[in-house]
This record gives structure tokens, C-alpha cells and sequence, in this order.
């Protein structure tokens, strides 16, 4: 018999039962929660009159509608001007209060983004099963957790019953060979290996990400890859455990202690696919190919480095391919334009759940440090990922290197990611994002997103359009 | 939940592959803490001129014309056509709701994303998959004839075009006997007690680390 994948291992793990048409019922270990799926949740757990199974394994903040001004954030929740956003985030602390579920509400230094704050409060930990109303949710995959992103009623499903029913995925291995090239990061990695395989690529797959191409990325970087597994239509993605991931739990508040920090060490040893795992598919990428990456369409699959030509409509053979590329470049005012240097930007955004950690922050405020935002610009803002993230970006100065360089700061939560809140695009608007998404009007009604890293984005935001991070710095 | 048997009804063909759940519910809308009332945003972007709002009165919005849902022949569809990797994107179950609420009972499509296709049978929604060809000639059959009907059998697996070409589909028996029964995912998890609690046990002993609770 041949080994088990990392996935299969935790698969086994937990779980409670196997049905015979090859569904089973899988324990969940940790459900974190945010204001925007759960309301709907709590009330069906209200009018069923039900209690959360173990209140003690969910952990909960706002994150999806702050706003992320000063002036609105001064007074918490009664600062959000949006009555509608307000209800919502109100309903979140009504219903955690009720239930006694653990909350970091909008006044608490640890709010943040709940893909950041679950990692950085040690509340993820390797070898758990972790859920949460957003799809995003494979982010926690960099710890080799099994991680899902779930509707609203297997929100309420979980917190009733512990339990999520689930089919079991095949195995696809994505393995990135050899070193990185400098200024290329974990998002351009992410977007190649989109850009690859397609946004439905991993469909009814489980992604590991593995090859010294991945090993040799910080657990901040993994997150960045994993994150996006979902954007290759994996709900899992997920890294093996090794000494990085360990260094970074150690000491977290919510990890474990003592005696049992020495026991957890040793079981999540054989976090790791075995060596004679077998894969149902293995896709293979080479690190010294991967250049900084760029999207230009309506779909992440729709990337290329920022070195090609946008590619055409009418060069694609296969129709369906054929009419999403002109519906996207019609959608993307691309007309007249031949690679993505001709865009002209009118805002940048750095934050979200894929890039708004405190290393982003830092490469980014390498790239803009002593240099100004074009004038063209209309706006530039760096979110941070969640409170403490701000907090240690202001200890090292990065906020002053931005506010010098024309960015704004402002405070933790998902902002222009899905625009939820006041920080939108206008119609027709080009935006160099970090986030992970760029639908049609997902940042705004009839704006235009296009994805990039950390560093490109700041680039972008001095120069005014998209250029190679490596030209800018060298200047 | 409300069952699914056998359902016959008009068939409206959006043809468009990738159809994201941000295109099937934009996010303004998401701020609501109901699950009803979604349907007159449904695909907001692609049927209406104007950008939506939550709470927004919809009768007089600018439609756009050409959306499929605005021609009068579609206007009370409930089966939906789509293309490939249909509800892509966000786990919102919103999606579902918005379907759901203007009155779509299943949609067919040669593949689904994963949330979203989970998503459907818990609100009573039948996601089907069936081959490209086939969902080719329903396109076809559809746009050829106005008011053109499908009927869908989940009991015996079957869909069955307006000029009586029948395709079969694969569904999980679980799904089936839940949709099939309207039967609630929550109650029958519920009757496993036991078995949760004894994986409970067992688990606490391995790993009782993941067992703390985590105090403010
Ligand atoms: S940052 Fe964006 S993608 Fe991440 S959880 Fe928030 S809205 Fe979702």
C-alpha cells in the first residue's frame, strides 16, 4: 500500500464517520467567525432552539464592514456611518455575547482580518481542522491544517454539531522548484501557478503546495499562496509542516504551553506527505521562470508577467476562452493598449487577507521609501491586516515611510478587497490591488482590478502605471 | 428546507462561462442579516443599468436589455442554463438565497465550483452537471423555441429537453434522500451524537491541546 498525502493523514484524523456513498462527517476544530455569514446562522440556531456545541472552539471577530478611517473608527462600533454595516457588526457582538463565543470587537487591538488574526493569536495550529464563512479560508493551509471555506449553514451546521459532512478531495501536488528571483514573492508564485493550471484547475482537488520553491518561503508567504488556492478552485490548499512553521506558533497566545507545546511539536512531525504518497495529479513549476505577475482580465486565471503582451481574443481557439477574453477586455477598457504599462492607474490598494501582513508592509515600504506617489494617482491606501499588524508597522516606522511617500494608513479590516465599505473604485477605474479577487465590480460598481504583490503595487504607485519593481528600485 | 421531486419549468440560457458569485450576487447586498429577499438583486450587474442598493425599491431601475432574465420569454424561468464553473468565487451562500428567491429551482451547468454547488443543496436548490454536449443542445433546444420547458427528475436522475431528449446525472445519495425528503443537514448530524462524542473522547486524549479554551 502506498503512503498517505498530508491531506489524506489529516482527513483520517478527524474523521467521526464514514457514510457509504463517500460522504463522511469530519470534526472541526476551530470555526472562526466575522459579521457578514454568521447573522443568518445565529438565528437559525435561535429558531431551532440549539446551543453551539463547544463555544470554546470558535473565535470571532469584524472584519468584512469596518470602515477604516480614524474618524469613523475613533468610536468603534457607533463611529460606522453605514446604518446597514452597522447593524451587521452590532449583530455580530449581539449574538457572541449571547452564545459566549470569544470576540475581538472593533475596539480590541487583536480585530483584524480573520485570516490574519487566527494565525497571528496562535488560535490556527497544525494538524487541526479549521472553517469559516469565507473562502479565503484555505489561508490557514500554510500550517497544515485542513482548512474549508463553508457556506452559512454549515456555519450553523458547525456550530450545532462540531461537525461539517464533507466528500474527500483527491490529491493534487503543485510543486515549485528551485529559488526565487529577486523581488518576486509568494503572490507572483500563487498568480504563475493560477495563470497555469486555470481558476478551476484545482476543482475537487486538494492543493499541497510543496518544492523548495515553497519550503523556502516565511509562513506570511505561505499564507499568500494557500489563500489563493481557492482562486485555482481548491478549497484546500495546504503546506507541509516543517521548522518555520513551528518558530512561528511558538509563544503565540493562544498555542499550546508546557507540556502540551512538547507533545503537539511531536505529533505535528508527521504533518509531512509521505514519501510514497501518491498524488491524483502533480503540476510542476520552475521558480527561475516566475517573473512579477500582473492580471489584466476579470478572472485571476487571466495573469501574465509583467515583461508579456496582453493576450488577445481573437488569438484563442477555444470560444468559451474566446468570449471571456473580449467580454474582459471590453470590460477593462484595454482597447488601444498592448501590455499593461500603457494602464493608466487611478488607485492602489494594499491590504486584504492575501497581502496585508507586517513583511508585505515592509517590502512594500522598502519599494515607495524616499519616493512619491505619481500625481496621476487618484488615491493610495495601505490597510493593515489587523491591529497589531498596525501596531508593530507604526513601532518600525513604516507608517511614516508611506504618508511621506503620499499613501495613506489606515486602520485594520478587508476595505477595498470587496468594498464592503467606504473604500471603493469609481466606474471605469484602474486599481492595482493586492487582494486576491478580480471579478467585475468586485471592488467597486464598474471597477477595474488588477492583481499584483506587494512590491508591484507600490512600484505601480510610483510610476504611475505598472512597471517591473526591478527597473524601479534600480533607478 | 422545501423538498425537490420533479420539476418541470421554463429554462433561461446564460451563456457565460465563469459565472461568479459576485456576478450572481453583488456585495452590497451582503450586509443584510436575513436570508429572504435577494431575488430582485440577483446577477444586479448584469440585468440592471444602474449600480444597486441594499433596500433600494427595483421596479423602476433601467434594465439592461439584452440580460437573458429581461427578455419577457425568461422573465419566469426556473431552471437555469449555465456554463462551466458556475458560482465561482465567494462562499456566500447569498448566491443560493438570491437564485432561490427569484424563483430558480435547479441550475445545469457542464461543472459548478465547489461552495457553491455544496451550497445549493442546503437550500433545496439541485445543481446538475451534465456533459458539455448536452448542455450544448439544451442551449440549443432552448434558445430555438420561446417558452420552452425541462423537466427534471432528481428521484430517477433525469432532465429532459423541450423535444424529449433525456440526459441522466450523477448526485450523491445523501444529497439526494436529504433534497429529495426536504430533510434538515443539522437534525441527522444531531443523531450521531454518540459517535462525536466518542471521537471527542478519543481526540482529547491525543491531542488535548486542541481542547483549550481560549480565554479573552
Ligand atoms: S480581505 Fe477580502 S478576501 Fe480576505 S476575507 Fe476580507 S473580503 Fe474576503
Amino acid at each position: 500500500m502506498s503512503g498517505k498525502t498530508l491531506y489524506d493523514k489529516l482527513w483520517d484524523s478527524h474523521l467521526v464517520q464514514q457514510r457509504d456513498d463517500g460522504s463522511a462527517l469530519i470534526y472541526i476544530d476551530l470555526q472562526l467567525l466575522h459579521e457578514v455569514t454568521s447573522p443568518q446562522a445565529f438565528e437559525g440556531l435561535r429558531m431551532a432552539n440549539r446551543k453551539p456545541w463547544r463555544v470554546s472552539s470558535s473565535l470571532a471577530t469584524p472584519d468584512h464592514n469596518v470602515p477604516t478611517t480614524k474618524k469613523e473608527r475613533i468610536s468603534g462600533v457607533d463611529g460606522i456611518e453605514d446604518p446597514v454595516s452597522k447593524i451587521q457588526v452590532t449583530t455580530l457582538d449581539d449574538n457572541c455575547d449571547e452564545f459566549g463565543i470569544t470576540e475581538f470587537t472593533m475596539k480590541d487591538i487583536r480585530q483584524g482580518i480573520v485570516h490574519v488574526v487566527g494565525p497571528e493569536q496562535g488560535a490556527t495550529l497544525p494538524g487541526m481542522t479549521v472553517v469559516c464563512g469565507d473562502s479565503h479560508t484555505s489561508t490557514h493551509g500554510a500550517f497544515g491544517a485542513l482548512a474549508h471555506g463553508i457556506g452559512t449553514s454549515e456555519v450553523e451546521h458547525v456550530l450545532a454539531t462540531q461537525c461539517l459532512v464533507q466528500k474527500k478531495s483527491r490529491n493534487m501536488l503543485v510543486r515549485v522548484d528551485g529559488e526565487l528571483s529577486p523581488w518576486v514573492s509568494a503572490k507572483d508564485v500563487v498568480l504563475a501557478i493560477i495563470g497555469k493550471i486555470g481558476t478551476a484547475g484545482g476543482t475537487g482537488y486538494a492543493i499541497e503546495f510543496g518544492g523548495t520553491g515553497i519550503q523556502s518561503l516565511s509562513m506570511e508567504g505561505r499564507m499568500t499562496v494557500c489563500n489563493m488556492a481557492i482562486e485555482a478552485g481548491a478549497r484546500v490548499g495546504l503546506i507541509a509542516v516543517d521548522d518555520t512553521t513551528v518558530e512561528y506558533v511558538k509563544g503565540r497566545p493562544y498555542a499550546p504551553k508546557g507540556e502540551h507545546w512538547d507533545m503537539a511539536v511531536e505529533a505535528w512531525k508527521d504533518l509531512v506527505s509521505d514519501d510514497d504518497a501518491q498524488f491524483d495529479e502533480v503540476v510542476v513549476l520552475k521558480s527561475e521562470e516566475i517573473k512579477p505577475q500582473v492580471t489584466w482580465g476579470t478572472s485571476p486565471e487571466m495573469v501574465i508577467a509583467i515583461d508579456q503582451p496582453i493576450p488577445r481574443a481573437e488569438d484563442q481557439e477555444d470560444p468559451v476562452k474566446k468570449e471571456g477574453y473580449a467580454r474582459a477586455w471590453k470590460y477593462m477598457g484595454l482597447e488601444g493598449k498592448t501590455t499593461l504599462a500603457d494602464v493608466t492607474l487611478d488607485r492602489v490598494f494594499i491590504g486584504s487577507c492575501t497581502n496585508s501582513r507586517i513583511e508585505d508592509l515592509r517590502i512594500a515600504a522598502e519599494v515607495v521609501k524616499g519616493r512619491q506617489v505619481a500625481s496621476t494617482l487618484k488615491q493610495a491606501i495601505v490597510v493593515p491586516g489587523s491591529g497589531l499588524v498596525k501596531a508593530q508597522a507604526e513601532k518600525e516606522g513604516l507608517h511614516e515611510i508611506f504618508e511621506a511617500a503620499g499613501l495613506e494608513w489606515r486602520e485594520p479590516g478587508c476595505s477595498m478587497c470587496l468594498a464592503m465599505n467606504a473604500d471603493k473604485l469609481g466606474a471605469g477605474e484602474h486599481c492595482a490591488s493586492t487582494s486576491n479577487r478580480n471579478f467585475e465590480g468586485r471592488q467597486g460598481f464598474g471597477g477595474r482590478t488588477h492583481l499584483v504583490s506587494p512590491a508591484m503595487a507600490a512600484a505601480a504607485a510610483i510610476a504611475g502605471h505598472f512597471v517591473d519593481v526591478n527597473d524601479l528600485v534600480k533607478h | 428546507m422545501r423538498p425537490f421531486t420533479k420539476h418541470t419549468g421554463l429554462a433561461a440560457p446564460l451563456d457565460l462561462a465563469n459565472v461568479d458569485t459576485d456576478m450572481i450576487i453583488p456585495k452590497q447586498f451582503l450586509k443584510s442579516i436575513k436570508r429572504t429577499g435577494f431575488g430582485k438583486n440577483l446577477f444586479d450587474e448584469l440585468r440592471y443599468e444602474d449600480e444597486g442598493q441594499p433596500d433600494q425599491e427595483c421596479t423602476g431601475r433601467p434594465l439592461r436589455e439584452d440580460f437573458v432574465l429581461n427578455l419577457p420569454s425568461y422573465k419566469d424561468s426556473s431552471v437555469l442554463l449555465a456554463r462551466q464553473n458556475f458560482g465561482c468565487g465567494s462562499s456566500r451562500e447569498h448566491a443560493p438565497w438570491a437564485l432561490d428567491d427569484y424563483g430558480f429551482r435547479s441550475i445545469i451547468a457542464p461543472s459548478f465550483a465547489d461552495i457553491f454547488y455544496n451550497n445549493c443543496f442546503k437550500n433545496g436548490l439541485l445543481p446538475i452537471v451534465l456533459a458539455a454536449e448536452e448542455v450544448d443542445q439544451l442551449f440549443v433546444e432552448v434558445t430555438a423555441q420561446e417558452g420552452a420547458q425541462i423537466t427534471i427528475d432528481l428521484e430517477n436522475q433525469k432532465v429532459t429537453s423541450p423535444t424529449g431528449a433525456e440526459f441522466s446525472f450523477e448526485v450523491d445519495s445523501f444529497r439526494k434522500h436529504c433534497l429529495l425528503n426536504g430533510l434538515d443537514d443539522i437534525g441527522l448530524t444531531l443523531q450521531q451524537e454518540d459517535s462525536i462524542r466518542s471521537y471527542e473522547e478519543k481526540r482529547m486524549n491525543e491531542a488535548p491541546w486542541l481542547f483549550l479554551s481560549r480565554e479573552k
